[in-house]
């Protein structure tokens, strides 16, 4: 499976074999598992496990959760309550998956930083990248139905905002929202659709995470040098690497494990800290909250979408040009779904030689910018948008498509990278001096 | 770029002062030490108490608790009373229109409390501690919530008690002045006086005395699961700890051959 040469199963007993001629599905486990891994992979290489568990915790608390949740407007608020208070540890299982979906998004966010920084989405790791960028919109897609399925006043209110963004496109946007909603306003049919695709899209999901393995187990993983595994011959490649099976698999399951405590510790203690407390209050359509605030691992990008208004000059030289057709709202769309998209353009916009931003030394200054700017973004993402917030989020914004458009491309042809080790064997052993022996 | 960061953070935490200031108008949501706040907080079975009598001779007459099933009141971890005393209470207090009899019975321990709607009722209680924040900032970054938790039953107790004595019409509809309530105005006339309820226990029945207790019941009803949720958290914390450590151990064990480090144990 992996161009790292490596040793193969090899069927031994007669079922083995038997089995092997017709379904090669312990060559498969056995390839997939024992994958030549490189030896100096650092703690940051840990949350593909911890996404990998949590998408299998939020399946299996979810599916409990679908045998006592009734997806009907007058019955899902109370429902809910039905499970908090009535059904066997139903208390436990919803917190788990109400913050298991924070927990997801730490992750995720954490992985997709730790990619940016060590240059994992550089070639040949284009497909492992595009399909984690797929994966994170799904997963956008996954937490906010999810979100709204509760019925409370930040579920309907939430829902009301975000279908609202389709609306902004020109010509098709308002039959395009009332197709999404199944009526011109959030309603029943809408929370009947969410619930259903909220429990579909993670089997997409899962389905995506094995294309995503399978990629990068054909490429083989990065590594924080960013130098490729040697393929020369098998005891090349055996100085670089070990067998995921167990180094990697013991190492990310002790990382996990430390993960979970802070998480069952906020389950146990805190579990509404992360939530809004108006989404205890039942949907009410004539009532609008006084502050409509997505949950945390949105706002980042919510952030973008309010940062272009009408007064902006970028936007009104955009709307002029297009003949109104962009208007702010729209742009604020584009710019939202922009900034993922840049994002995913990355390992083209990259102009650079060496892959590590290790050996970057310019790029690690941008780099720890646009992490500042991702929690500058967050935190402004839950403020009223009077000044300064909005220059604080305009300011964010551009920066965001800044560092992709332009200092990306143009870094890798100024800045003078330092001289990455030549084998992974080197790195390792600079790490471990009694390893060399 | 930074300096301006700088430069606007400060300012936006300037004004995020001033509007806090000026919403609050005078009040203040005060922390109290419940006995059911931090990791091994409990629910005090006598505040409990004491909170369900002001809510049944005050709160109920406006407000209900529609989630809450009455047999919950014998629960562990709630008010703990027997089964034979809940459904005295549920008799006595509370009735249901019943379509088989196609009148009015007595409640029963398998009913719920009462769903209260209608013309100057209001809002239904069950979950409004956890649907109110005490504690907000400093400039949205959450941690007086990481601190002093989220506040739900402070809000109430401090809500309860801080009618100003202002009153105003307005299209109709009599508002009167509340310090801490969003906007300053508040459909509900002020309810708690000193020595409005008379506890059975002979506790201190000040007007800040029966908020607390109210607010403290009022925490249990939105959260009746508590005692089980933090027993739950902490033994997985515990259980984690036991296998995060073995796996450090059999990590360091596994690994050390090949960093070149010794490794005994």
């Amino acid at each position: 499976m992996s161009g790292i040469p490596h040793d193969h199963y090899e069927p031994k007993s007669g079922f083995e074999k038997w089995l092997d001629e017709r379904l090669p599905i312990v060559g498969l486990a056995y390839g997939t598992l024992m994958i030549p891994t490189p030896k100096n992979l650092n703690w940051w290489w840990i949350w593909g496990i911890v996404l990998a568990f949590c998408l299998v915790m939020q399946i299996v608390t979810g599916i409990i959760l679908v045998m006592h949740y009734t997806p009907h407007v007058d019955l899902a608020f109370a429902s809910v309550e039905h499970i908090m208070r009535n059904v066997n540890g139903g208390h436990m299982i919803r917190y788990i998956h109400m913050n298991g979906a924070s927990l997801f998004f730490l992750a995720v966010y954490i992985h997709i930083f730790r990619g940016l920084f060590y240059g994992s989405y550089k070639a040949p790791r284009e497909i492992t990248w595009i399909v984690g960028m797929i994966i994170y919109l799904l997963m956008m897609a996954t937490g906010f139905m999810g979100y709204v399925l509760p019925w409370g006043q930040m579920s309907f209110w939430g829902a009301t905002v975000i279908t609202g963004l389709f609306g902004a496109i020109p010509f098709i946007g308002e039959p395009l929202q009332t197709f999404l909603l199944g009526g011109p306003a959030v309603d029943n049919a809408t929370l009947n659709r969410f619930f259903s695709l909220h429990y579909l899209l993670p089997f997409v999901i899962a389905a995506l995470v094995a294309v995503h393995i399978w990629a990068f187990h054909t490429t083989g993983n990065n590594n924080p040098t960013g130098v490729e595994v040697r393929r020369g011959s098998k005891e090349e490649a055996k100085k670089d690497t070990l067998p995921f099976w167990p180094y990697f698999v013991i190492k990310d399951l002790f990382a996990l494990g430390l993960i979970l405590i802070g998480f069952f510790a906020i389950v146990g203690f805190m579990p509404n800290y992360l939530g809004h407390p108006d989404n205890y209050i039942e949907a009410n359509a004539l009532a609008t909250p006084a502050h409509i605030v997505p949950e945390w691992y949105f706002l980042p990008f919510y952030a973008i979408l309010r940062a272009f208004t009408a007064d902006v000059w970028v936007v009104q030289l955009v709307s002029f040009v297009t003949g109104g057709i962009i208007d702010a709202k729209f742009f604020g769309v584009l710019a939202m779904f922009g900034a993922i998209i840049v994002m995913a353009l990355a390992p083209w916009l990259d102009t650079s030689s060496v892959r590590s931003g290790q050996y970057r030394p310019a790029f690690k200054w941008w780099y720890r910018l646009l992490l500042i700017d991702f929690v500058v973004l967050m935190w402004v993402g839950a403020r009223d948008t009077n000044f300064p917030h909005d220059w604080i989020s305009l300011i964010g914004s551009t920066y965001w498509f800044a560092y992709f458009l332009v200092i990306l491309p143009l870094l890798g042809l100024f800045e003078k990278p330092s001289t990455p080790p030549a084998t992974i064997e080197e790195d390792f052993n600079a790490h471990y001096p009694g390893a060399a022996e | 770029m930074i300096k301006q960061l700088t430069a606007s953070a400060i300012v936006a935490l300037g004004l995020a002062t001033g509007a806090a200031q000026a919403a609050g108008a005078g009040g203040e949501v005060h922390d109290v030490a419940f006995s059911f706040e931090g990791p091994f907080g409990k629910y005090d079975k006598e505040q409990l108490r004491r909170g369900l009598k002001v809510y049944t001779e005050v709160c109920s007459a406006c407000h209900g608790l529609r989630y809450v099933p009455l047999r919950t009141l014998s629960d562990k971890g709630g008010p703990e009373y027997t089964e034979d005393e809940v459904r005295a209470y549920a008799a006595e207090n509370f009735t249901i229109y019943d379509p088989e009899l196609d009148d009015d019975r007595a409640r029963v321990p398998a009913d719920f409390f009462p769903t209260v709607s209608g013309e100057g009722m209001g809002p239904d209680l069950s979950l409004m501690a956890k649907a109110r924040a005490g504690f907000h900032g400093p400039a949205g970054t959450g941690i007086n919530q990481l601190v002093k938790g989220m506040g739900g039953a402070e809000y109430i107790a401090a809500f309860l008690t801080s009618f100003n004595g202002k009153e105003q019409e307005v299209a109709g509809q009599y508002l009167n002045g509340n310090d801490v309530f969003p906007g300053g105005w508040t459909s509900m006339p002020p309810q708690l006086e000193d020595g409005s309820v008379e506890y059975d226990d002979g506790h201190n029945n000040s007007a800040h005395h029966l908020a607390e207790d109210v607010s403290a019941f009022l925490m249990w009803t939105a959260e009746p699961k508590m005692m089980a949720r933090k027993q739950a958290g902490f033994i997985s914390v515990l259980m984690l700890v036991l296998l995060t450590s073995l796996l450090y151990l059999t990590n360091k064990k596994l690994w050390a051959p090949h960093k070149g480090k010794k490794f005994d144990a």
